[in-house]
């Protein structure tokens, strides 16, 4: 059991989400950045798709009411263990009352703390990941606050393990997303096209786990920007009539009426949804059979990290 | 993966959308991970590391062709009750203007109608449906509305759909139904399905206001067909 002292701005409960729901209009929820997440899992000795916390700019602050395990990964965000630094993407044991403190996030959005056990909350539609705008899943569908007791699975104690500094994702800077074109990219001028794939997009800060709002040269369409609505895939870049674009996120709107000029390959999703308000982006364009190759790649890097023994 | 059938809103492109859906389902496609279906278009999510682009273009073309003439199981059959009043339904009388109706002849036209259900989407529960006839044609609002209650029974170009949850919204109000068409407490949160059919049957606020402490007490069950 552990106790929420200070939940941060937006802190919930997600796993590797539901499946199978959006054709009733329920979005998949579950981590915008999977790999921290899993990474986080392994670190306590959990499966990838345990349940875990996903914090937003700003961690929480918990106390454990029985020994426990956790780790911190993601965001880049200051660790403390009753008020004494601790390490990121590292397991940390911690004994009844100790208090672990995620503070603000220097680089990156969302960061994940994950338990030795996972959270044992009961899951609604097959999974515990939280939809906050349906408030389904997690803690009674809502984002964590304070003083609410989250029940961990019995687990052994994990061996503390630590990610090496080169497997650790860095998240300033300029971001480069591969898109594959479509399914409306017919739908946009030749300079529309131009403009997406050969500027940069700014990210506003109404971005949110729907989507990312980005901002910057004007995405011109070649015959309006309503279709009849259809299916949006994860990571589709939705144009509305202003000409700027909205890349589609895990608590997305399962249908819409918006031309999408591409898709975001599911391997940078994590990219979008750690840059800050601000960070500025770029896309360029893959096939779909280059996506399918970077992704199995994605994949095999994910499962050959390999996690560092410590004393 | 986008399976595109057809380029209108029609009951037939929508029928083979909802066919090539329920092939998939059955064949059970090796790789297929979820399907969305909308007016024309089936989203088709799949794991690539299971079946490769190119096959399963190649396997769902194949559905497509069969989806034409495939047989489904018989739809549903669902009763609404929907108070078409003043306060429930703010639009009634600008509606009415719009098209020339008086608000009774605009509620007979819009209760009388059965309507089809063509996809749930936008939020958790939402069916687009159509049927009504063609005179409750209304181009949407000039400026949606920022908050429509859930469970508001609206109506825009040849659309009508049912707010599922609060949430802004383009199309003109005519009524409400007190039940829940999303219940995140509920063991099924969702009451709709893509090719349901569905009847308003008009009630009085009285009546809104007894079914609508029953559902809040988990006693009332919409009548299913």
């Amino acid at each position: 059991m552990i106790t929420v002292l200070d939940p941060g701005p937006q802190t919930t409960v997600q796993d590797a989400g539901r499946t199978g729901h959006m054709r009733y209009g329920i979005p998949p929820s579950g981590p915008v950045d999977r790999a921290s997440f899993v990474l986080a899992n392994r670190l306590v000795g959990n499966p990838d798709d345990a349940a875990a916390l996903e914090f937003t700019l700003m961690g929480p602050r918990l106390r454990a009411e029985t020994p426990c395990s956790v780790a911190v990964t993601g965001a880049d965000a200051p660790v403390t263990l009753n008020d004494a630094p601790a390490a990121a993407w590292t397991t940390l044991t911690l004994a009844a009352g100790d208090v672990v403190r995620v503070g603000a996030a220097r680089a990156g959005v969302r960061g994940y703390v994950a338990t030795a056990g996972g959270i044992d909350i009961p899951p609604v539609l097959g999974s515990r990941a939280t939809y906050l705008r349906g408030r389904l899943g997690g803690v009674h569908g809502r984002a964590l606050a304070r003083d609410d007791r989250l029940p961990l699975g019995s687990a052994p104690t994990p061996r503390r393990r630590t990610v090496r500094a080169e497997s650790r994702p860095q998240w300033g800077g300029e971001a480069v997303l591969r898109v594959v074109l479509g399914p409306q990219a017919d739908r946009f001028t030749d300079e529309g096209i131009a403009a997406f794939l050969g500027s940069t997009y700014e990210v506003l800060p109404q971005s949110d786990r729907m989507g990312a709002r980005l901002s910057g040269a004007r995405i011109a369409h070649a015959r309006g920007h309503d279709i009849i609505s259809d299916g949006i895939a994860l990571g589709a870049v939705q144009v509305p009539g202003d000409g700027q674009p909205i890349v589609l996120l895990m608590d997305r709107q399962s249908t819409g009426g918006y031309t999408k000029i591409a898709t975001v390959c599911s391997f940078d999703i994590a990219r979008v949804g750690q840059a800050k308000p601000g960070q500025r982006m770029r896309f360029t364009a893959v096939d779909v059979a280059t996506a399918h190759r970077l992704l199995r790649e994605s994949d095999a890097a994910l499962a050959g990290v390999e996690l560092q023994e410590i004393a | 993966m986008s399976v595109e059938l057809g380029e209108e809103i029609s009951a037939d492109v929508n029928t083979r959308v909802r066919a090539l859906e329920y092939l998939i389902t059955e064949k059970a496609v090796p790789g297929v991970v979820e399907t969305v279906p909308t007016y024309r278009a089936l989203l088709v999510y799949y794991d690539p590391s299971i079946v490769g682009y190119g096959a399963l273009c190649a396997q769902l073309a194949a559905l497509a062709e069969q989806a034409a003439t495939t047989a489904m199981p018989p739809s549903r059959e669902l009763e609404l009750p929907c108070c078409y009043d003043r306060e429930l339904g703010p639009d009634l009388e600008g509606a009415g203007q719009r098209l020339a109706l008086s608000v009774d002849e605009l509620v007979r036209l819009h209760a009388g109608a059965e309507y089809l259900v063509y996809f749930i989407g936008f939020t958790p529960g939402l069916p687009y449906m159509t049927g009504a006839p063609e005179r409750l044609t209304i181009p949407r609002l000039d400026t949606p509305r920022v908050k429509v209650p859930a469970g508001s029974v609206a109506i825009g170009g040849i659309q009508c759909c049912i707010y599922s949850v609060e949430s802004p919204g383009g199309f003109w109000l005519l009524g409400r139904t007190p039940v829940r068409l999303y219940d995140p407490d509920a063991a099924e949160p969702i009451l709709l399905k893509p090719g349901d059919r569905i009847r308003f049957r008009p009630i009085e606020r009285r009546e809104f206001d007894d079914i609508a402490s029953s559902v809040a007490a988990g006693h009332f069950r919409p009548v299913i067909r």
